[in-house]
């Protein structure tokens, strides 16, 4: 079968893969954020009591693989009395994962203010919380920015694996088109397009546009 | 609600868990001496004088570097045989889990061969030296000794992304836990234990290669 005749036939299948692979990418992401930033931080906190879970939860995201923890969420929650949705299960396994990621990112890229900036903002009285929020973190946002645009990537790819829970996302979509039609060099092919397209010409400009952003404000430009 | 963990099942279970980590770390090792010798290609194919060649290289590592590896896993089983190459899991996994990772590795090898300093190469010429000698006996040893945190990084890296070759039935640790799970309708303990194990082996790696690169700083008086 052409490859034109594929992609008519095979195209509202496709596209809701694809959407359903963005929704699961853009959940993902907002989880991993969320969970890089308050981890990082707590990684840096002086009470060990914030530091040590911090700690517990990188290592064991950072230490298995993200299949197995998609199988552990989804197979093996359940048993402690939360159950989950399958796609609820996907995205936040996949955001958990890249979340301990993050959460290193996000630490390395405050230890990497200049301390005079800490003294500075302490010897004009700021308190902590005004400290980090309007000094440290926007010079951290700009250093951790380009390491993000991979994380994000990986993340994406991440997503793909949701698909093995049977969520219906684009990985799940071609699989089954292979396994209907054995149109496997189309189905698969198509999908790796569709992925490298997403993450070359969505996701990297985005990040781009952002450290552009950051480092605007920041003067630097 | 907390679950039963039973740990006569978790023992009984344990060793066949174990065997098929010996295989997981086979598949690890294998696949990762592929993606040594294929990224060293894929970043020298980067260094030869004609700029298109560059650019079609940089161009395939960039796409094999942000599609998902399962989908490339799907891809080789899958596409292969229709072109006549019957592949064994065991074969196309490991083709496509090296080929994956030759392209994080190229990038390893680009950067470590960029950070030598412009001096040896043109000392490298004012000795007329050859290319090749240039290459084995001065860049290279300068440009991968650096690399080496980095390349244990993917190495830790591979080995938590086998699980992945379950999905084509390659009966690693993954796949045996699956198995186990599914004979005796019980996931909490396989499942519990593949995560253990995992932690087991891939934190003092990490931990390691740690090591190594601080080693590696002092030794290079950085």
């Amino acid at each position: 079968m052409p490859i034109w005749d594929f992609l008519r036939t095979y195209s509202p299948a496709l596209a809701a893969g694809t959407l359903t692979t963005c929704i699961e990418f853009l959940m993902a992401t907002a989880i991993a954020v969320v969970v890089a930033v308050a981890m990082g931080l707590a990684k840096l906190s002086g009470r060990w009591l914030i530091r040590v879970p911090a700690i517990v939860y990188i290592e064991i995201f950072r230490g298995t693989s993200l299949l197995v923890q998609l199988y552990w969420i989804f197979f093996v929650l359940p048993l402690f009395g939360i159950t989950l949705p399958k796609s609820i299960a996907g995205f936040l396994s996949v955001g958990l994962n890249c979340g301990a990621y993050g959460a290193e990112l996000v630490r390395g890229a405050i230890e990497a203010v200049p301390r005079g900036q800490w003294e500075a903002a302490t010897a004009i009285s700021l308190s902590p919380g005004v400290r980090m929020r309007r000094i440290i973190l926007p010079q951290a946002l700009s250093v951790m920015l380009p390491p993000w645009g991979n994380l994000l990537v990986e993340l994406l790819k991440g997503t793909a694996l949701v698909a093995l829970i049977s969520v219906s996302d684009l990985m799940f979509e071609v699989k089954q088109i292979n396994a209907m039609t054995y149109l496997s060099a189309q189905a698969f092919g198509t999908a790796l397009v569709i992925y490298y397209l997403l993450a070359r010409f969505l996701i990297t400009p985005f990040m781009r546009w952002l450290e552009h952003v950051a480092s605007r404000r920041l003067g630097k430009v | 609600m907390t679950p039963d963990w039973r740990w006569d099942f978790a023992l009984e279970i344990l060793p066949r868990l174990l065997r098929a980590t010996g295989n997981t770390l086979t598949a690890a090792a294998a696949g990762y001496a592929i993606a040594l010798i294929l990224g060293l290609v894929l970043a020298l194919a980067q260094r030869t004088k004609w700029h298109s060649i560059t650019l079609v290289v940089r161009e395939c590592v960039e796409f094999i570097r942000s599609t998902p590896l399962v989908l490339q896993v799907f891809f080789v089983f899958y596409v292969a045989p229709q072109f006549g190459i019957n592949l064994s899991p065991w074969t196309s996994g490991l083709a496509a889990i090296g080929l994956h990772y030759s392209a994080y590795l190229s990038e390893v090898y680009r950067s470590g061969i960029d950070a030598v300093p412009r001096g040896q190469w043109e000392a490298c010429r004012a000795l007329n030296l050859p290319l090749r000698r240039t290459y084995l006996r001065i860049i290279l040893p300068q440009a991968l000794i650096p690399a080496v945190p980095g390349m244990g990084n993917y190495l830790v890296g591979i080995f938590k992304d086998t699980p992945i070759l379950s999905v084509i039935g390659v009966a690693e640790l993954m796949q045996m836990a699956n198995t186990v799970g599914s004979e005796n309708y019980r996931f909490l303990e396989p499942f519990t234990l593949v995560g253990i194990i995992f932690l087991f082996i891939s934190l003092p790696a990490a931990g390691l290669v740690k090591l190594l690169e601080r080693r590696l700083r002092l030794a290079m008086g950085l």
